[in-house]
């Protein structure tokens, strides 16, 4: 048995770095360290995979050779005259890269999930900028840790014990030191291991965070209740939030999501500039897939934008709301799609997923999901993190390196590899 | 029938049950349902585990209903991510780029027929192929 240490789990944007995994005749046989998440990736990686390309004929799939299938995928992205090329964010920056690369020689749209998670938060983040840090500089320092619309418990399982609540650091050491508040429309189980629990009214975010911008600001708040909060209960957290020493406001989906989008994360961000005046406080959102920071990341340096990037024109133009997937898609304006590592159908409003599923679409992915099931083209790939290695950024930004621990199954290349060859027939090398 | 606010979210179980995959059996019992609150069962007059059809002004779906761990929260309903969810949100962005997942107003009944479709169900009745 041999065991593997410091491995990277590629589940979520935490990208936890010391996982032990033991491995026997090229299979993973045990993993330490991770959380159930993460264990149920590195356990079941190689069930329910896709071991064949194929192609749809008629009504019915027929397994074909990779190189029929990456002709079959140039025809289709080559003859489009609108492609969208979506996904990313369960890849390595490396095939994104070349994802890029494709966009701009075909003159599609690239986009990755962000675009349905936390788009808002980045449009807020261009709107007024923000006071960031890296998660270890919330571990060695803060002292007061705000989930707004946010369960790391259920998307992040490990956050508390590495960075906040449960984490050692080197000048705030135990769970005595820190405060946690946790803002929510639900009692989660994250809220129910809080020192405050803030119950707030679903789609109300942005009053909630006006109200704590007009307390933290020594306005007096002339009504009972902001948002479903008493305000008595508003005061004592902007009392809470100058009085600490470090500030941390980690965000989920419930601001970016909820009506308001980008408004409610410009709302948080003018709040942690305004604590700014009194004490060290930032905001970092708790991002999703492993990999998605990254895909903005790689986007930004390659175009300049963080996702939503058409091409269409020759040069590459961002305008959120119009060449973002989901508004393209529900115009109906795409004729052909490339999907890698994501699952559309699964997580677009169902009229689009109809309407995506109404043109041809090549997916490259290792499993079989709702998407490779109704898409014109599959390509199986390997696992990032598993069975290729690559570059990733954890959700603050830190770029890591993902190992390679297994070999794949026969025949199977990685989502890079495959784009490689995409691109170079696509150029007619 | 009751009126709720529909929250759609991440939850453990998704996490898990996706991969150990989509179309297994885990996956779906983990995502065609929709967390209430205690109170909100008792309005409807059901148990925990019993099926309720969930309709919003975009479609409707039918899952089955299951007592919150995660409750208070009185007219909230909470489904995880899933095709299952999707079927009641709306596609328009109003030009944010992102659809609204959370805060949907939606009604929730009994069901005395109709049973929870499975993915290839739903492909196939809801997106028309396969
Ligand atoms: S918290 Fe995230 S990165 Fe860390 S082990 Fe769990 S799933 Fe993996």
């Amino acid at each position: 048995m041999k065991t593997i240490n410091n491995v990277v789990c590629s589940f979520c944007g935490c990208l936890c770095d010391d996982i032990e995994v033991n491995i026997e005749n090229n299979k993973i046989v045990n993993v330490k360290n991770t959380c159930s998440l993460g264990l149920s990736k590195f356990l079941n990686y190689d069930k329910h995979r896709i071991l064949k390309p194929r192609i749809r004929k008629s009504k019915e799939f027929v397994n074909v050779s990779l190189e029929e299938a990456i002709d079959e995928c140039v025809k289709i992205l080559s003859n489009a005259s609108y492609p969208i090329i979506y996904g990313w964010s369960n890849t390595s920056n490396e095939a994104l890269r070349i994802g890029m690369e494709i966009a701009e020689l075909i003159g599609g749209v690239i986009d990755n999930t962000t675009s349905v998670c936390h788009g808002p938060t980045i449009i807020g983040v261009q709107d007024i900028g923000e006071s960031t840090s890296t998660l270890g500089q919330v571990k060695n320092r803060a002292d007061l840790i705000i989930y707004w619309g946010s369960n790391p418990l259920h998307a992040h399982p490990r956050h508390l014990s590495r960075y906040t609540a449960l984490s050692k650091g080197r000048f705030v050491k135990t769970r005595k030191e820190r405060k946690i508040v946790v803002v929510d429309v639900r009692k989660t189980a994250t809220a129910s291991i809080a020192d405050i629990f803030i119950q707030i009214k679903p789609n109300s975010d942005y009053e909630l965070l006006s109200a704590l911008r007009y307390a933290v600001n020594n306005g007096e708040i002339e009504q009972n209740e902001v948002a479903g909060v008493p305000v008595e209960k508003i005061e004592e957290l902007a009392e809470m939030m100058i009085s600490c020493k470090f500030g941390a406001l980690m965000f989920g989906l419930g601001l970016t999501m909820s009506p308001g989008k980008h408004r409610n994360i410009e709302a948080a961000i003018a709040l942690v500039t305004d604590l700014n005046k009194y004490t060290k406080f930032v905001i970092l959102p708790m991002r999703g897939h492993y990999n998605v920071t990254g895909a903005n990341n790689v986007t930004c340096w390659t175009t300049g934008y963080p996702f939503a990037v058409d091409f269409s024109k020759g040069y590459p133009y961002y305008n959120p709301g119009e060449t973002t997937i989901a508004d393209i898609i529900a115009r109906g304006e795409c004729d052909a799609a490339l999907i890698v590592a994501s699952d559309p159908i699964s997580h677009l409003p169902i009229e689009s997923a109809r309407k995506l599923s109404k043109i041809p679409i090549v997916t490259i992915d290792p499993h079989e999901t709702p998407t490779t099931k109704i898409s014109k083209v599959v390509i199986p790939s390997s696992y990032v993190g598993i069975e290729y290695e690559g570059t990733a950024y954890r959700m603050d930004g830190v770029p890591l390196r993902l190992k390679k621990i297994v070999d794949p199954p026969d025949g199977i290349i990685s989502d890079e590899e495959i784009l490689k060859m995409i691109l170079s027939k696509l150029r007619g090398d | 029938m009751i009126k709720v606010i529909l929250i759609t979210g991440r939850s453990l179980d998704q996490g898990t049950s996706k991969s150990i995959g989509k179309f297994s059996k885990e996956y779906m019992e983990k995502l065609a349902i929709c967390e209430l609150d205690p109170e909100d069962l008792k309005s409807l007059g059901i148990e925990s585990g019993q099926n309720v059809k969930i309709k919003t002004k975009y479609g409707e779906v039918i899952v089955k209903a299951i007592e919150s761990k995660q409750a208070p929260h009185k007219g909230i309903a909470f489904m995880p991510y899933s095709m299952w969810a999707n079927l009641l949100l709306g596609s328009s962005t109003n030009s944010s780029g992102m659809p609204t997942f959370k805060g949907i107003e939606a009604d929730i009944e009994i069901v005395k027929e109709g049973k929870i479709m499975d993915l290839n169900e739903l492909l196939e009745e809801k997106i028309g192929v396969i």
